[in-house]
């Protein structure tokens, strides 16, 4: 154990943004460790917990839906009701939804197109343990072809909301939290938006909530 | 399925004499299953019947090469420790039956040869090329090779960063859909696919094997396209990604430990082609128990299991004590892993069912056994340059120029590659818009740039200079980027070769790549050849497609094509003549475009690396289709500013902005910077031509000015597809 | 041995865009008088055990189905 605050990230068969969580995690002061889709417990002194992006299980019958219900998402689940950080990224986002961690689905963005294209996000709630002390307006990239959240906004706590709505989310929700704030799912990708030689790096302020 | 009308050789696409040679090298006369191991193995696709004698010509060695053409792919070091594999292949035939699954299995294809290399996949590029976007034969096949693409490569997480797409008639009825691959390896990790060691496990690995592609990619690709097609679709194979994944980092970790002997992987002709290359290079025999094969269902004859083009399947040769540990290594990685056969000493391909054997053939004969012709060389006539009186000057050029912006084959490809995960894996560090996509060269602080290119409307007036100009603007589009050219592959997409001119295009095309690598210092390492991609009354423009890759010193230092600031100076660097003969601008394959020179386009490309290495280039961007006009329109799109312009050649004002050919880039630098380009230069042709600023692009060309707002190109450029496409 | 067909379809009142997709693409191809299309799913079980048809139901409720967005209805074949 070297001291630093432990992040462990979740991987099924088919994940795919565990690598560049992994790194953008490690850019913000935390020492990860993987945590597999048949574990039945995170790794000991787990902090926060990322679930990543990623075709798990290939999408097969609905997004994350198969992944959501691994051993290991009872896990998940007992960190997030203590009050533990978890942040979903894409089918991370679809997997929590999946879960029952967050309120909503996700479904096929409307153009009935994959998309992949840097985005504007207006934060909707400056309150969660993701956002306080962020700007107003954050820019990261989004890669999906079930993007479109359905759902009732007032059943969790709109984070984050698309300036134009790219995939017909109801009211826009690019990112969502549950009532308590410590569940974060968003669609757009905030390690693709860590490294100054790829664009912007507005996503590392998620990644420091996750080891503040 | 034999009829007593037509012999099963002829049916099975061997011409007489093919199939009397069959029974003059074995001494006897074939057995069915083995008659159709022939017939696919000596098809055009797998065996290159009509194009190995002139493939000779094109220069395959240097210092940087650690495996030139003929494994699965060919691979180069890029020093640091580091080499990369890299291929291009063609999945044509199957993508003009069934769009989608064509082109996915297509990218699962080329991965899975990267693989087969021990290379870690980093990087796809589609090159694609259909019919008019009028026809809504290739709206449907455009859409659907675009998803297609789009499906296979985003589930298994390689970024598809590059590529290119046109469109003409002459590709309606015969689309290409060619895929490039690279990877990365350390050379000491390559594996090769030679079997050796009598007595090793033969292992398959991967999905079960099915009736997939029977008679698919081998026998389509060899024979024409006509009307009968639509009953071809049940031989199309099906893509699995999901698989292919697991696949691909299960193949990783078996070569990282050490577990393997060779390894190859299955495509056309399935086990067939596999295993008669791996014999076939090793000088070994293989015997193969078709009885020990997984299979989807059940009842599959020894011949349909032998020739299965079933997806997301490998071969790998295993010393026999260390098959368990494969075995458990696969488990984990949820595939399946089982011994299905031996090397043995013979040479020969031997495959038993239900304890009989069904074939015995000597490996070599297959693999390389297949004669080798020479293609007729009828030439075509000389090229004749344009009449300017039939090509009528546009009465307004500003409106001109935006209806040259929204044509498809000029206008943004965002539709396109908004469809590909151009991200993953987080390398990315230009994406896919500029003259070409700059990857990271994972673990070092330097970057890879990717492009693939093709002149095809070149090749069909002057295949010579047209196989120079595809050559010549893959080096270009690198340098632009600040990368220097390293290797390339190609994939050949012609008609058919033995009839009218095709064969001598065919011969022109590759003497005119053979010239412009060598006066790169850039060799094919590998590649593809797709030929019979006609239809009655309509042979598709000789098109061959160059795939390259460049290396850029440090990452953080790539250039771009978007103008960058006020005030900077606008310069064309390059001294070729723009010319209407056959531009976009004109329309058609006309005229007599002049013929490259491949040592002053080296001298460019070495400027603009220099340049670019010296911190002086602030944009770069090639002029290619549209000409001097749509290069500046794409900058100043790009780049949210405008310029004053003035556009030197051309016999008319409309040349001067639209015409094309002869190397030419444009680039910006600081004022102060200019003299220090200039010294750079040397013998290249560098003109100040104007200085970027201002909402608008103002071009003045022979006492005429053309003036177009940038927002109003970007309008134009930003709707040519999708208006095209979705009306 | 009981074979049981599951059939998942988007709730009535949920934007099926791919439903839409298909309606508008059968008219351009000149098909009159299409009212409505709904695209779902069809999930074929063969399963052992003497409640086919409770265990079918457990299955949709538990992971073939999610009821934010869709209705199931089991059949028993035989």
């Amino acid at each position: 154990m070297t001291g630093r605050p432990l992040v462990a990230i979740v991987r099924f068969p088919g994940s795919l943004d565990h690598e560049t969580a992994r790194r953008a995690s490690e850019a913000a002061g935390a020492e990860v460790a993987w945590a597999w889709h048949s574990d039945t417990e995170l790794p000991p002194g787990t902090r926060s917990v990322i679930v990543p992006g990623g075709f798990s299980y290939g999408d097969h019958l609905r997004c994350g839906a198969i992944a959501s219900r691994s051993p290991i998402m009872a896990a998940v689940r007992r960190h997030a009701e203590a009050g533990g950080l978890v942040l979903g990224i894409c089918n991370g986002f679809q997997v929590l939804c999946e879960a029952g961690l967050l309120p909503g689905v996700l479904r096929r963005n409307a153009s009935l197109r994959f998309i992949c294209r840097q985005v504007e996000l207006e934060v909707a709630d400056a309150g969660t343990p993701w956002t306080r002390g962020a700007p107003p307006v954050l820019s990261m990239p989004i890669k999906h072809n079930e993007g479109a959240w359905f759902g009732d906004p007032a059943e969790g706590r709109v984070v984050l909301r698309y300036r134009e709505n790219p995939n017909g989310s109801v009211d826009g929700v690019a990112g969502i939290a549950n009532r308590a704030g410590n569940v974060l799912g968003l669609m757009p990708h905030p390690e693709e938006a860590s490294d100054p030689l790829l664009g912007s790096t507005d996503g590392r302020a998620l990644f420091a909530a996750l080891v503040a | 399925m034999r009829t007593a009308a037509i012999p099963l050789h002829r049916q099975l696409g061997l011409t007489d004499a093919e199939a009397d040679r069959i029974v003059e090298l074995l001494g006897r006369a074939p057995t069915d299953p083995e008659l159709v191991m022939f017939s696919l193995m000596w098809s055009e696709h797998c065996s290159y019947k009509h194009s190995r004698v002139l493939l000779r010509l094109l220069p395959t060695t240097g210092p940087q090469v650690i495996q030139g053409p003929g494994e699965n792919a060919g691979v180069v070091d890029v020093g640091d420790g580091w080499a990369l594999a890299l291929k291009i292949e063609s999945h044509n035939h199957p993508s003009a039956v069934e769009p989608f699954e064509g082109a996915a299995t297509g990218v699962g294809g080329i991965v899975r040869d990267i693989l087969a290399m021990g290379a870690r996949p980093i990087a796809l590029l589609d090159s694609l090329r259909f019919g008019e976007l009028t026809s809504a034969r290739s709206r449907h096949l455009f859409s659907r090779a675009v998803a297609g693409i789009g499906h296979y490569g985003n589930c298994i997480g390689v970024p598809t960063v590059g590529g290119e797409v046109a469109f003409d008639a002459c590709y309606e009825d015969s689309c290409l859909v060619n895929v490039m691959c690279v990877g990365v390896l350390r050379p000491e990790g390559l594996v090769r696919s030679a079997a050796r060691g009598a007595g090793n496990a033969l292992v398959l690995i991967g999905n079960r094997t099915g009736r997939d592609g029977i008679g698919g990619a081998s026998v389509l690709a060899s024979a024409e396209l006509s009307a009968d097609d639509a009953d071809k679709r049940p031989s199309v194979q099906i893509g699995d990604p999901f698989t292919e994944r697991k696949l691909m980092d299960c193949c990783l970790e078996l070569a990282e430990r050490g577990l393997i002997v060779a390894l190859q992987d299955l495509g056309a002709a399935g086990l067939t082609s596999s295993a008669s290359e791996m014999a076939s290079k090793g000088g070994v025999g293989l015997r193969i128990d078709l009885d020990l094969v997984p299979l989807r269902e059940p009842g599959l004859t020894p011949a349909e299991i032998l020739v299965s083009e079933s997806q997301e399947r490998m071969l790998a040769v295993v010393e026999p004590e260390r098959v368990e540990e494969l075995v458990a290594v696969c488990a984990r990685h949820e595939l399946d892993a089982t011994v299905i056969g031996e090397v043995t000493a013979t040479g020969n391909l031997v495959a038993t069912a239900a304890g009989q054997v069904v074939a015995d053939v000597p490996a070599h004969l297959l693999a390389d056994g297949a004669p080798q012709y020479d293609v007729p060389q009828r030439p075509a006539p000389p090229p004749v340059p344009l009449d300017l009186a039939s090509a009528p000057q546009p009465e307004d050029l500003a409106q001109a120029w935006l209806a040259l912006l929204a044509r498809p084959n000029i206008a943004s490809k965002r539709w396109v590659y908004e469809q590909y995960d151009h991200l993953v894996g987080g390398g990315t560090v230009r994406r896919p818009g500029g003259d070409a996509a700059v990857v990271r060269l994972p673990g070092t602080g330097r970057a890879i740039a990717l492009t693939t290119d093709c002149a095809e409307r070149h090749c069909q007036i002057d295949p010579r200079g047209g196989g120079m100009a595809s050559v010549l603007e893959a080096a270009r589009n690198l340098a632009c980027t600040g990368a220097r050219p390293l290797a390339a592959t190609d994939c050949l997409n012609f008609g058919n070769p033995e009839k009218g001119s095709t064969g001598w295009r065919l011969a022109e095309a590759i003497a005119g790549m053979a010239e412009a690598c060598r006066a790169l210092g850039v060799p094919i390492v590998s590649g593809n050849v797709s030929l019979y991609n006609e239809s009655p009354g309509r042979i598709i423009f000789p098109t061959p497609v160059v795939g390259m890759v460049g290396v850029i010193e440090d990452a953080t230092a790539s250039v771009g094509h978007a103008f960058v600031a006020d005030g900077d100076a606008v310069l064309l660097a390059g001294g070729g003549e723009p010319r209407l003969d056959a531009s976009e601008a004109l329309g058609r394959a006309e005229g007599a475009p002049p013929r490259p020179d491949p040592e002053a386009e080296a001298a460019l490309v070495d400027f603009l690396v220099r340049a670019a290495r010296a911190g002086l280039v602030r944009s770069a961007h090639d002029v290619s289709a549209g000409g001097l006009a749509v290069t500046l329109a794409e900058s100043a799109i790009a780049g949210g500013r405008g310029a004053s312009v003035r556009a030197p050649g051309g016999r008319r004002p409309d040349e001067a902005l639209f015409g094309e050919g002869g190397g030419r880039v444009v680039l910006t630098c600081r004022p102060a910077d200019e003299e220090a380009l200039r010294a750079l230069a040397g013998g290249v042709p560098l003109a100040r031509i104007g200085t970027v600023g201002g909402a608008a692009l103002v071009v003045e060309a022979g006492g005429a000015t053309a003036r177009v707002t940038v927002a109003e190109a970007a309008a134009a450029w930003e709707r040519g597809i999708p208006a095209a496409v979705e009306g | 041995m009981s074979r049981v067909v599951v059939t998942v379809m988007p709730r009535a009142g949920v934007l099926d865009p791919e439903g839409q997709a298909v309606q508008g693409a059968l008219a351009r191809m000149g098909f009159a008088g299409v009212e409505d299309v709904r695209i779902g799913k069809r999930i074929e079980l063969v399963l052992a055990g003497d409640d086919p048809e409770g265990q079918a139901r457990r299955m949709c409720e538990q992971l073939l189905a999610n009821p934010l967005i869709e209705d199931y209805s089991v059949e028993v074949q035989g």
